[in-house]
């Protein structure tokens, strides 16, 4: 239903090269990123899952305009952006981004208040102070944080780290952005306070109507939150897999979202999972030996000499799967639910 | 031989502070049992961490025992011994840890030096208990122990912590924990900074030691799905008071506290039904402004009238399990 | 009509002003009296400056030589004795601190600016920039300054505190500005500053307004430290007699009884008048640092 509409961001073929740092002799560019490809729809929530190291952060900060790739191409409602990059999407600031780490995404030195009122101001430069406190009291209602002159007069060491969270996400929709980018919101929360978190987001994104790109380790708070979503899993800059997250969770296909979903614990010891993983090996994978084939290959079980060879996308019935020899992996669900 | 390996009785931990005394475990009894993996689960400020310490007097400054007693059930080829580890002099308790009880913390990146290669840190250990080993026999010990938890020896050995991914720093710190012998294990969240493919190995590697080595843990997390997997039994922990405790199947099952009920209902997880997930209201309790009563009731959806005045008191059950709850639903 | 309406809006306004200022004023003496180390530190300062304006109007310096008063011990009249020329000594330490003290808070001024401007500049800026301030700085750190001052003082006549002031400022910026840089770049990278960049704040919005403020505890610290260093050099040239356009500067009075003969033990005990005023200084801006790092410091914060 969503093919219909046209992308409110895409991404073209993406590739992102990281110098090392260092003098070392014969040191080489790092493939960050490689051939990403990527539609967000507009109130969508697109889902990015992988380990730390796989270019998911990476990729955000390129969705935000905090970097700039290498190749390829970003088009923005319609428009395309690469080139002269912030000034084009961000003079609208339609592109918001909240990080992981609350502490440090806000000023030790502020207070929220100030930190709330600066991006107004500098939006909305013809406001009045009254306009503007009148906004933010109604941000301060929409996240939750009641009575807000409890909370706009403390500096964020003062706050605890699910209210700081709260204010980030009010910072970032302050702007009416089209849409928020965010980097692992709750995995520095308390599990009793994430999924009011993750609560609180999805009603944003119903009410205002506003795309999420959630980047995420966590496949359970992932699935919570994109219930009906898209998920992207990616392995050493690659999306190696992507379709509607029910089923890639529930039957995925690529042999690593394999590994990765039995690795995924579940708060039910009814389900203690098959004990060993399908990897060859516990090493983990590098970018630095990236090679002309499968990144994956040396830890697949399923690995055969067309692995070599350059990778293309395989369409399933249900999701798009980075792998040359999809026939020899299980198609099997991981689980079986009644 | 005992069941328990360590019985915690009516245990009290303070931290002085300069205007006021926090208490962050309060009047707490938990068994830890011999063989088994005991997990205690609880969010930040509940204790739990605190609690760990005090086992091996590493209480962080200015913290101290206040009250109870901590016996530690030693078996040795002589038979078996009782430690209270609150009486024993600095210099007792110097052998006592690593040697009976050691420690795997959650930050491998911050517990091993960084100039100093594995192998020296290793050795160190070792002579600092007094183990009179032989170079040779110091060696060996090392790369049995490091190919026990699956790693290169040769190649670890030789490098320096920041040379080891996140995955082989956790395991080099297991096979510290294991380097004299320990009954005892506590595990302070220490797979929370690794991957979840890493996690599930690190997991399966200390099943497979408290399997094959008989050594007892304490597996100390706020992940109640890694609880579920892994351990044993569970103690659910809340404002620094042991809330529930049992064996994880019947925890699970059952959920007799509100709180363990929450918990596990607030837990999101990659099967079963989205809808019934819910968070718990209200935020954890501030240390230094305790509510009346029951800890938990300001979040507690089944509060009643006695809840908010008295504290109830510890309700043993079937099987050793406990519940700190008036309601003693069944 | 109209007018007094904008003559009271005014009036308003002006009071409105004058109350922010006094509450900032009463913001940093609450700050400042709420840690011990800052408030014995600050108070003794506080003392100085006061001695400093309001000493030589009490006790004027009269420069007349009376050699028949030569060498009085300490009396009501004068409570530090006479010099060779039966000069009231005390009166001449409290005509000296007004000249030490001129020194020191220009030089302090001069090099926190200096320090504070170009490495902002050479933080944020970077790139060649970057480079350029920090040879300089690197070239200034190097070079020992005692013996440069000593040269400069011989190449040119010292004659205001503000020559002294800007000799001594050119060799204390440079460690200000290569640490100002440092804290800039990591505070450049952090996530706060990346999202006002996300958020499209302007590049002064970003330096006034979020970067400034985390690097006022670390500028107030230095503010109090390079004064006692300036001090310290500043009484330092006195004393090797290159720069004495101030017969009462203290290092004038150390060198003045040097001179004379420290066989002498009248001499000695003149000597130690200055002597003291400078290290109880010393010590007071010591404790003034500590403790408002401990106080505005927003990292040491606890609870």
């Amino acid at each position: 239903m969503q093919n219909e509409q046209t992308p409110l961001m895409q991404l073209k073929d993406i590739n992102m090269h990281f110098k090392k740092p260092g003098l070392q002799l014969g040191s080489k560019n790092i493939h960050v990123l490689k051939d990403v490809n990527l539609d967000i729809y507009p109130g969508e929530i697109v889902a990015v899952i992988g380990e730390s190291g796989c270019g998911k952060t990476t990729l955000g900060k390129i969705i935000t305009g905090l970097f700039r790739p290498t190749s390829g191409e970003i088009w923005f409602d319609g428009k395309k952006v690469s080139g002269l990059f912030d000034k084009k999407i961000n003079s609208y600031a339609q592109i918001q981004f909240i990080q992981q780490d609350s502490y440090a995404a806000l000023n030790p030195v502020r207070t929220i208040y100030q930190s709330l009122y600066a991006p107004i101001k500098t939006m909305h430069r013809k406001w009045k102070k009254s306009q503007i406190d009148e906004r933010i009291e109604e941000l301060m209602s929409l996240i939750g944080l009641q009575p807000s002159e409890q909370f706009l007069t403390k500096y964020p060491h003062q706050l605890s780290g699910g209210q700081r969270q709260r204010i980030l996400m009010a910072r970032a929709i302050s702007l009416d952005p089209k849409l928020i980018v965010a980097d692992e919101p709750v995995s520095m929360i308390d599990v009793s306070l994430r999924l009011s978190l993750l609560n609180l987001m999805k009603e944003l994104n119903a009410k205002l109507n506003m795309s999420f790109v959630y980047i995420s380790h966590d496949l359970s708070t992932t699935r919570y939150i994109a219930s009906s979503g898209r998920v992207c899993v990616m392995y050493l800059g690659e999306i190696v897999e992507s379709g509607n997250i029910g089923d890639v969770i529930q039957t995925p296909r690529h042999p690593y979202t394999r590994a990765l979903i039995q690795a995924v614990p579940i708060p039910d010891p009814r389900f203690k999972g098959e004990g060993k993983l399908p990897l060859k090996s516990m090493g983990v994978g590098s970018l630095e030996s990236r090679t002309q084939g499968c990144a994956f290959e040396e830890r697949c079980l399923y690995s055969c000499e067309k692995c070599f060879g350059s990778v293309k996308y395989v369409q399933t019935e249900t999701a798009s799967v980075l792998c040359n020899n999809l026939e020899a992996v299980p198609s099997h669900p991981i689980y079986k639910t009644d | 031989m005992t069941e328990n390996i360590v019985t915690i009785r009516n245990v009290s931990i303070d931290y002085p502070l300069r205007k006021y005394t926090l208490r962050a475990v309060t009047n707490l009894s938990m068994d830890i049992k011999r063989g088994k993996i005991t997990a205690l689960v609880g969010e930040s400020g509940s204790g739990k961490t605190t609690l760990s310490s005090s086992l091996i007097r590493c209480i962080s400054e200015p913290g101290k025992v206040a009250e109870g007693e901590i016996v530690f059930y030693d078996t040795t080829d002589e038979g078996e011994k009782e430690i209270r580890v609150n009486e024993l002099s600095e210099k007792e308790i110097r052998q006592f840890r690593w040697a009976k009880i050691s420690m795997v913390f959650q930050a491998a990146q911050s517990a091993l030096n960084p100039v100093m290669t594995v192998r020296q840190q290793l050795y160190e250990t070792m002579t600092e208990h007094g183990l009179t080993l032989s170079k040779e026999q110091m060696e060996e010990r090392c790369k049995e122990l490091l190919g026990y938890v699956q790693l290169d020896s040769e190649r670890v050995l030789n490098s320096y912590p920041h040379e080891l991914s996140g995955g082989m720093k956790q395991r080099v710190m297991i096979a510290f924990a294991l380097l004299l012998d320990p009954q005892l294990v506590i595990l302070d969240e220490p797979t929370t900074a690794l991957d979840v493919i890493t996690q599930s190995y690190i997991f399966q590697l200390l099943k497979k030691i408290n399997e094959e080595k008989h050594i007892s843990m304490l597996l100390m997390t706020h992940d109640i799905s890694v609880v579920a997997r892994f351990a044993d039994y569970i103690g659910v922990m809340y404002g620094g008071r042991l809330m529930e405790y049992g064996t994880v199947d019947e925890v699970f099952e059952k959920r007799r506290h509100p709180y363990t009920e929450g918990l596990i209902g607030a837990t999101p997880s990659i099967i079963g039904d989205i809808g019934q997930m819910k968070p718990i209201e209200g935020s954890p309790p501030n240390l230094l402004d305790m509510p009346s009563g029951c800890v938990f009731h300001p979040r507690c959806p089944y509060c009643q009238e006695a809840c908010m005045q008295e504290e109830p008191q510890t309700y043993q059950l079937q099987g050793g399990a406990t519940c700190k709850c008036h309601l003693r639903r069944e | 009509m109209e007018k007094t309406k904008n003559k009271s809006a005014f009036l308003t306004k002006t009071l409105e002003i004058f109350k922010k200022i006094g509450r900032g004023i009463k913001i940093f003496f609450t700050k400042m009296y709420s840690n011990k180390k800052s408030a014995i530190g600050f108070s003794i300062i506080l003392l100085y400056v006061i001695v400093a304006i309001v000493g030589p109007l009490l006790f004027p310096y009269d420069s007349t030589v009376n050699t028949a008063n030569k060498y009085l011990a300490p009396s009501l009249e004068h409570p530090f004795g006479t010099d060779w020329m039966g000069l009231d000594v005390f009166r001449q330490v409290i005509s000296g601190t007004s000249s030490v003290l001129q020194v020191a808070f220009f030089t302090a001024f001069l090099s926190i600016a200096l320090g504070t401007v170009l490495g902002i500049l050479s933080g944020y800026v970077g790139g060649w920039v970057d480079r350029v301030i920090m040879t300089i700085v690197n070239i200034f750190l190097s070079v020992p300054s005692f013996p440069v001052y000593l040269m400069m003082a011989a190449l040119f006549t010292i004659e205001t505190p503000i020559t002294m002031a800007l000799m001594i400022s050119i060799f204390s910026w440079a460690g200000l500005c290569r640490a100002i840089r440092v804290q800039v770049i990591s505070l450049k990278e952090s996530d706060f500053i990346q999202i006002c960049r996300v958020m499209n704040m302007s590049t002064g919005h970003i330096i006034f307004k979020e970067i400034m403020p985390n690097l006022f505890s670390y500028i107030a610290v230095n503010f109090v430290l390079i004064l006692r260093g300036s001090i310290l050099a500043s009484v330092g040239i006195m004393l090797v007699g290159l720069a004495s356009y101030n017969p009462t500067d203290w290092g004038v009075i150390i060198q003045a009884a040097r001179m004379r003969g420290l066989m002498n033990v009248n001499n000695v005990i003149i000597m130690l008048y200055p002597l003291v005023a400078i290290l109880i200084f010393q010590i007071a801006a010591l404790m003034l640092s500590q403790g408002l790092d401990e106080t505005i410091n927003p990292r040491l914060k606890v609870l």
